[in-house]
């Protein structure tokens, strides 16, 4: 009823926060968008459009240690979030899919552990853990509390899923002499396939985006991107900084696209 | 439906029972080893003697908790007095935390009040634009943000160019900054919450009330509001818990005034002060807070519940 | 029955859940070819026992027996038993062809075999245009179909329909449910149907067993669980009735005589296991009774008209009996020549065809 004067729904000035608070979200990203395409040196004065960061970050004084970086992270967030998802699979079919038992809420309570605690506790813990056993920190150390931590991030939308998909499919199939196993993989993991995709998005970007528990628990001279972009600010922000922030920037964005858009066909469906 | 009333009807199944345990142990296992004993290793690190330039000596001592409590003079020989330094710390953390967590609320329920009442085939897109910014890294967001408040940034140049200012603005390295900081990181925790609670809400309840004469802001603050609540609690507390141990937004746009409990434990392990049992005490402090506001939140959740 | 197979023998079957019996102690057998119906409002476990059966529930006690042998401990995928669920689970990620190819699949069929097979099924429920289609894509009427195709493509030996026309439109239901039917005929499968519509159970069923909170009330055809209606519970739960009660006099002859509250007297037929003191519901269905204006025989009971309901094909008047309750006696529109409709306030009789009245047992 958009033409009713007297709207119950709508009010006076949500509108315009809104926009304020789309505007506060975007405006810092979009800068720094811009300003990674400054031919000048200096951040401050804008002297035209130029690839020459870009140029910079894969050829430049400091590529091989934004490469190496940029491959540590990726590897990691791969290799977490894909070890994350499984497990995570496996025990969303354990905690939804069979029947009600009595460690049922300690086993929600240690799944969800890693989001109740805070992250920096989380990282101090980590290395105490990796101190206590003399377990060399090194990239191994990273992966390591990547999975851990990324288990939640997968587990949420895939037990969401799972909720969501009834029964009487597997049901059927075990009626149609399926065994369990092919109940699980032909009929669950299909329909679960969504809720995997996005489980596994949302840990790989979770895993590329962490900073604080990275910089605790790697060895020394290992760097993520993340880490590696916090030495360089350190220093001062540069131009080539905003073209790598750029670039992870898209990659993110991509990702949450992809993950959107599955959604979105998935409920169509 | 006759199988309703005997299965429970819904999605939680048994088909998989005899697998259960094999199903769940990788997580168990995982979550156990990396997660939990961690935790409790942290705990027994706190009460341990501190070894210089980082690491333990295992031996009992109750001096991390001393430290962070008990002032004892330059030689640890005068009478114990409340130590301010820590729990100023602390207390600005809260207050910096809580600061933010009110900016969120007031930005994001009135966001989240709007994206909720649109049409339902564009609500998905208004929560996709919301979260976009959430799924860039935080560390770049952070940067980003210190970009733009610079003295020479763009804001300041934008501001100056319109007139509106004569001088830049400092606003880096202000309390301001860091609460904005906040703001943006968590900014989605709070509206994604509220946005389900509203959508969730029945408007013919708001029908009724104005049809009783109830003014629309009436309506708002008698009949809506109390509805929402649980959503609006569960937003606050998902901005103030990370806010309260964030460590980018402080580090990056507090600078040494503002320094919150993130950078004081983060100074310990990796810094020069080089105390591992004093900084997994403060963690350990960090976590209880944490745990109980967490537990209150959830007492409250399980009687709205039961309310409903 | 002796001289015919017996398809599912249920024996003394008990299911508990906790403390909650949901069903108890059930006895039933069911003969190859026939279509056998569950009936019973939502609750009365007839769900439970179709699950029992079908192999998703356990058995608490008692066994369940498929053309001889006992199937109460195998598991679902080994039970040559198929079912048709209510709200169809067709598996939406695979079409229409795979879905009902499935089943020979997993019984070991090569793909092509499986397939070939699917599309004779599809055939039969004139479903082939659609083989390549997403269940999503379909109508109600035409995934039901599907869902029958694929229940069906194993061959299994006896086929269950857990309600499955009940999302479907009426018009829709009442088409499914003569489909079903000759299906059923040609295909010479046993059917277990569940449901809790009754007038679907008496157009579709060879037999029906009336079930209500966990117990086998009546079983019989259509026409005995209407005609004679062994308790309260069905008389009331299959169509419409009037109520009476009555104490039983004598009884000679196979015909028991009984009086009302008031003392006026009625005969009717004797029913084993009510015998002369007993006090006891007698029923008497609306569309055997008729109004008139005279006392037909000693056997008319005094009224007064309080309404007329028209309703299409018939008028029901409500008359409120000078010795019981308000009672219905409905009047077909077919019938207007011969049976006049009096005005509400008229002092009537209602008379009763012979053998109309059922003495009930409980």
């Amino acid at each position: 009823m958009p033409s009713n004067s007297f709207d119950i729904k709508s009010y006076r000035g949500f509108q315009a926060i809104t926009i304020l608070c789309l505007i506060i979200l975007y405006a810092p990203l979009i800068v720094v968008m811009i300003y990674s395409f400054n031919a000048s040196k200096s951040i401050t004065v804008w002297e035209g459009l130029s690839l020459r960061w870009y140029a910079d970050v894969f050829t430049g004084p400091e590529s091989g240690k934004f490469k190496l970086a940029a491959w540590n992270s990726f590897l990691i967030a791969t290799i977490a979030a894909t070890v994350a998802t499984t497990i995570a699979t496996l025990a969303a079919t354990g905690m939804i899919r069979a029947g009600k038992f009595r460690l049922r809420n300690l086993s929600y309570g240690l799944i969800s552990l890693p989001l109740m605690v805070p992250e920096i506790v989380t990282a101090v813990a980590t290395l105490i853990f990796f101190n206590a056993i003399a377990f060399e920190r090194g990239l191994m150390t990273i992966l390591l509390a990547h999975i851990a931590f990324c288990i939640p991030f997968a587990y949420l939308p895939i037990s969401a899923r799972m909720q969501g998909i009834e029964d009487s499919y597997e049901q059927a199939a075990l009626d149609l002499y399926a065994t369990k196993r092919q109940a699980f993989t032909k009929i669950l993991m299909p329909l679960m396939m969504p809720g995997i995709i996005s489980g596994f998005l949302l840990a790989f970007i979770v895993s590329l985006d962490d900073f604080i528990i990275t910089n605790f628990v790697k060895g020394a001279g290992v760097e993520t991107l993340p880490t590696a972009i916090f030495g360089a600010v350190k220093q001062g922000i540069k131009p080539n900084i905003m073209a790598i922030s750029t670039m992870l920037l898209g990659v993110s964005v991509v990702m949450v696209t992809i993950s959107y858009f599955i959604s979105k066909k998935d409920q169509k469906s | 439906m006759a199988s309703g009333a005997a299965s429970g009807g819904s999605a939680n199944t048994d088909t998989y029972e005899e697998a259960r345990s094999w199903l769940l142990l990788p997580a168990w296992v995982t979550l156990v080893a990396l997660s939990l004993i961690p935790v409790l290793l942290m705990l027994v690190y706190s009460f341990l003697t501190k070894e210089f330039r980082g690491g333990v000596i295992w031996e009992f001592s109750l001096a991390a908790y001393d430290q962070f409590f008990f002032d004892r003079g330059l030689f640890g020989d005068d009478p114990a007095t409340l130590e301010w330094t820590y729990i100023t710390i602390f207390w600005r953390s809260i207050w910096q935390a809580g600061a933010a967590t009110l900016l969120s609320l007031l930005i994001g329920f009135p966001t989240a009040y709007f994206i909720a009442t649109r049409p339902e085939t564009s609500r998905p897109i208004w929560v996709f634009l919301v979260t976009i910014p959430y799924w860039v890294n935080l560390l770049i967001r952070t940067v980003s943000m210190k970009f733009l408040l610079r003295d020479q940034g763009p804001l300041n140049d934008l501001l100056i160019g319109l007139g509106l200012i004569d001088s830049p603005l400092h606003m880096v390295n202000t309390n301001f900054a860091v609460q904005l900081g906040l703001f943006y990181s968590y900014l989605p925790f709070m509206v994604l919450p509220i946005y389900a609670a509203v959508e969730r809400y029945n408007f013919a309840l708001s029908e009724a009330a104005a049809d009783l004469y109830a003014s629309k802001w009436t309506t708002l603050r008698r009949v809506l509001l109390p509805s929402v609540k649980p959503g609006v609690i569960a937003g606050c507390i998902l901005v103030f818990v990370p806010s309260l141990g964030a460590f980018l937004a402080p580090d990056l746009l507090g600078g040494a005034k503002n320094f919150m409990i993130g950078s004081l434990i983060e100074e310990q392990f990796k810094g020069n002060a080089g105390n591992w049992p004093f900084g997994a005490a403060a963690s350990m402090i960090l976590l209880t807070m944490v745990l109980i506001i967490l537990m209150i939140f959830a007492r409250q959740q399980a009687r709205a519940e039961r309310e409903v | 029955m002796e001289n015919r197979d017996i398809a599912i023998d249920v024996k003394n079957a008990v299911k508990r859940y906790g403390t909650f019996t949901a069903l108890k102690q059930i006895s039933l057998s069911i003969a190859d070819n026939e279509f056998f119906t569950l009936l019973g409002p939502s609750g009365c476990g007839k769900t439970t026992l179709l699950r029992m059966i079908a192999g998703f529930e356990d058995v608490t006690e008692g066994t369940i027996h498929l053309y001889g042998e006992e199937i109460a401990n195998l598991p679902p995928n080994k039970r040559p038993v198929n079912t048709v669920f209510q709200n169809y689970a067709l598996f939406p990620h695979m079409d229409v062809l795979e879905n009902v190819a499935f089943g020979l699949e997993m019984r070991g069929w090569s793909k092509r075999d499986a397939k070939a097979k699917a599309g004779q099924m599809l055939e039969l429920v004139q479903l082939t245009q659609f083989a390549k289609r997403k269940p999503a894509q379909l109508s109600g009427g035409q995934q039901q179909r599907v869902a029958l195709a694929r229940a069906l493509a194993p061959e299994p030996k006896v086929l269950l329909l857990d309600e499955p026309l009940s999302a479907l439109d009426l018009k829709l239901r009442k088409a499914m449910q003569l489909e079903l039917k000759h299906l059923q005929r040609e295909t010479g499968i046993t059917f277990i149907f569940v449901t809790h519509d009754q007038e679907e159970a008496l157009t579709m069923s060879d037999r029906i067993a009336v079930m209500s909170a966990g117990e086998l009330q009546q079983l019989g055809t259509a026409r005995e669980i209407y005609e004679t209606p062994r308790n309260t519970f069905v008389a009331d739960f299959i169509g419409e009735t009037n109520l009476l009660e009555v104490s039983v006099d004598k009884i000679a002859e196979g015909r028991a005589t009984c009086h009302l509250g008031g003392g006026h007297e009625l005969t009717c037929n004797a029913v084993e296991g009510i015998n002369v003191g007993a006090k006891v519901r007698m029923s008497l269905r609306p569309e055997r009774l008729f109004i008139s204006d005279a006392a037909t025989e000693s056997e008319s009971l005094k009224g007064r008209v309080v309404e007329n309901i028209f309703a299409g094909t018939d008028i029901t008047t409500i008359v409120d009996l000078a010795e019981g309750p308000n009672f219905s006696v409905r009047t077909s529109n077919s019938d207007r020549g011969n049976r006049r409709i009096f005005e509400p306030g008229n002092d009537v009789f209602v008379n009763m065809e012979h053998g109309a009245a059922r003495l009930l047992i409980d």
